[in-house]
């Protein structure tokens, strides 16, 4: 598989990831050598064969819905960047005027 | 001085007969660390204040007669997993000023234990790596040619061990990151049962394949840290809740009933003639020892490396989402808008494998592409877990095989070529895609540098991979063969 270098755009949107003029040249080549290692696997049919996402087969672990202890809140927010009142502080995300 | 040389069951009978104590025991491997980590690095962060509190409190414990086989003894810790009040940056810049407010479930045991913690050990960043060159720090320098890697991802932490640095160490294992460093170092490591240990607390790279596990300098001191840190806990919903044994129990020297199978797709192409030659002679002494050694086919062995790359990436992508200079690590002041703010801090933060790794993943499973990437991938994880059931229905005990195709490489020798580096995981991986123990245990040397012999078992067969690897290494003397530096 080819990765063109507007594919290499979009997926680095989709991943949030801000890259350089040279990082994205070399991922074009980088992630069309190893999407085109990876497509060996096209040589199994693999038509009748169930998905293994875990290997852990238990279903759900359930616990009792009772209040426990948790971490203090100054502790969660320590390693933040910015913090204000008890919150992280982040950039707006919806206008004003806009619900 | 040579305390920091002890073993953890050398030194624990040492500790309980008074004959030393853990502050002497501690002093000396901080002195051995002062000493070559300048060489060898390592360590990201080391806490000789922590230790020596640590160890004053174990010797007041020991004093007054509360003794545990881990009580007094230095460890040193992967720098993926949390320790509570100290540095822990998973070797990426993103972290790089992280202070866990809790400790990880198996931190906490083991203090409870009674442990000296000496450091935080080098790794390749977020553990996506074979080698630490990824780390976003600096390099590990194998103790035994200060020119080349001591393997990945947990590195630092094998090279600590070998170097005695500390007395063991704990590291995680995804693809090999425990067992190929163990066997490129000359020491031991174990990657346990999916779900023996628990996974609370260590930082998440791909969470179906990951797991904590120990690297020892030798298999009896293996099984005493799988007894300390295998229980149920109930903060990791995939932890099991499977009895732990004693494992020191299944330490004998007789292999008589144990069958060994031996994959021959193990021996092919891009195996090292001279480490096919070592572990080749191991199998034999494991007949020797009175075990029945069968050949075994796994036949989609060829596709593992492809599987792995699928399944890692696209769980990488996923688990890594929650970097966003929010509630942790980097924060981008020049930012516009939470977009923006998010994009520059992962921009920034993440180095080039990470970023290689997190495209890849969003590749595989973004619209158009999860059927053909990811969903395959699943399916053939399928028929690589069969191959191995089927070998074990069969009779056999343990596949054993290589760790590591090649001994340890140059320092920027496979940096550059991500794909050629990868593929020496081919014999590490299918224990994290079936969920199965494994250990690498040393076997030789080849060209002056250490050949690990890897032995894989049924799920929650610790004890009998630990018997294979403790009858070997009883038989031969290649875990006591030290570099120069570390004496």
């Amino acid at each position: 598989m080819k990765i063109s270098r507007a594919e290499v755009e979009h997926i680095a949107d989709l991943a949030r990831l801000e890259l350089s003029e040279g990082e994205i040249t070399q991922l074009e080549t980088d992630l069309s050598q190893i999407l085109e290692y990876v497509e060996q696997l096209n040589e199994l049919d693999t038509t009748d064969v169930l998905p293994t996402a875990h290997v852990v087969v238990k279903g759900d672990v359930l616990r009792e819905d009772e209040s426990r202890p948790s971490l203090p809140s100054e502790d969660i927010l320590s390693n933040a960047p910015r913090t204000q009142d008890g919150f992280f502080r982040v950039h707006a995300i919806f206008r004003k005027g806009e619900r | 001085m040579t305390l920091h040389r002890l073993t953890i069951h050398e030194a624990h009978d040492l500790l309980r007969r008074r004959e030393i104590s853990s502050v002497g025991l501690t002093e000396s491997v901080l002195a051995k660390m002062e000493q070559c980590d300048p060489e060898v690095r390592a360590f990201i962060t080391t806490t000789p204040q922590i230790a020596l509190e640590q160890a004053r409190r174990a010797d007041k414990l020991i004093a007054a007669g509360d003794i545990g086989p881990l009580t007094g003894i230095p460890v040193a810790i992967k720098d993926n997993i949390c320790a509570k009040g100290v540095l822990t940056t998973c070797g990426s810049r993103i972290l790089e000023n992280f202070v866990p407010p809790y400790d990880a479930t198996v931190v906490e045991r083991l203090r409870k234990e009674g442990v000296v913690q000496v450091g935080k050990a080098n790794m390749d960043e977020f553990a996506m790596g074979s080698s630490t060159e990824y780390s976003a720090f600096f390099p590990s320098h194998n103790p035994w040619d200060a020119s080349r890697v001591p393997g990945g991802s947990s590195g630092g932490a094998a090279a600590a061990v070998l170097a005695n640095e500390t007395l063991f160490a704990l590291g995680s294992d995804t693809g090999g990151s425990v067992r190929q460093p163990a066997g490129l170092c000359g020491v031991v490591g174990m990657k346990p049962t999916y779900g023996r240990v628990s996974r609370y607390g260590l930082i998440a790279f791909a969470s179906s394949l990951d797991q904590i596990g120990p690297i020892t300098k030798d298999v009896t001191d293996c099984a005493l840290v799988m007894n300390a840190i295998a229980f149920h806990d109930p903060l990791d919903s995939t932890s099991a809740d499977e009895p732990t044994p004693d494992y020191t129990s299944f330490l004998e020297e007789s292999l008589a009933g144990v069958v060994v199978g031996v994959p021959m797709e193990y021996f092919a192409a891009g195996l090292d003639q001279g480490v096919e030659e070592r572990v080749r002679d191991a199998i034999q002494k494991l007949a020797d020892l009175g075990a029945e050694v069968r050949d075994v086919s796994l036949p989609h062995e060829r596709y593992v490396v492809a599987t792995y790359f699928l399944t890692s990436w696209a769980e990488a992508s996923a688990n890594l989402a929650r970097y966003d200079g929010l509630k942790y690590g980097f924060f981008a002041p020049d930012a516009r808008n939470i977009v923006e703010a998010q994009s520059k801090a992962r921009g920034r933060g993440f180095g080039r494998e990470v970023k290689r790794r997190i495209m890849l993943g969003t590749y595989a499973l973004s619209s158009g592409y999860y059927d053909a990437y990811y969903l395959k991938a699943q399916k053939v994880r399928t028929l690589v877990k069969e191959d191995l059931d089927r070998a074990f229905e069969s009779g056999v005990d343990v596949v054993v095989g290589p760790t590591s195709p090649i001994v340890a490489f140059g320092i920027g020798e496979k940096v550059d070529d991500p794909l050629e580096m990868y593929l020496a995981d081919l014999y590490t991986i299918p224990a994290n895609l079936a969920g199965l123990p494994c250990i690498s245990v040393p076997c030789g040397f080849h060209e002056g540098l250490p050949v690990g012999l890897q032995v894989m078992g049924r799920p929650f067969a610790e004890g009998m991979v630990l018997r294979v690897a403790y009858a070997y290494e009883q038989s031969t003397d290649f875990h006591l063969q030290r570099p120069p530096i570390s004496l």
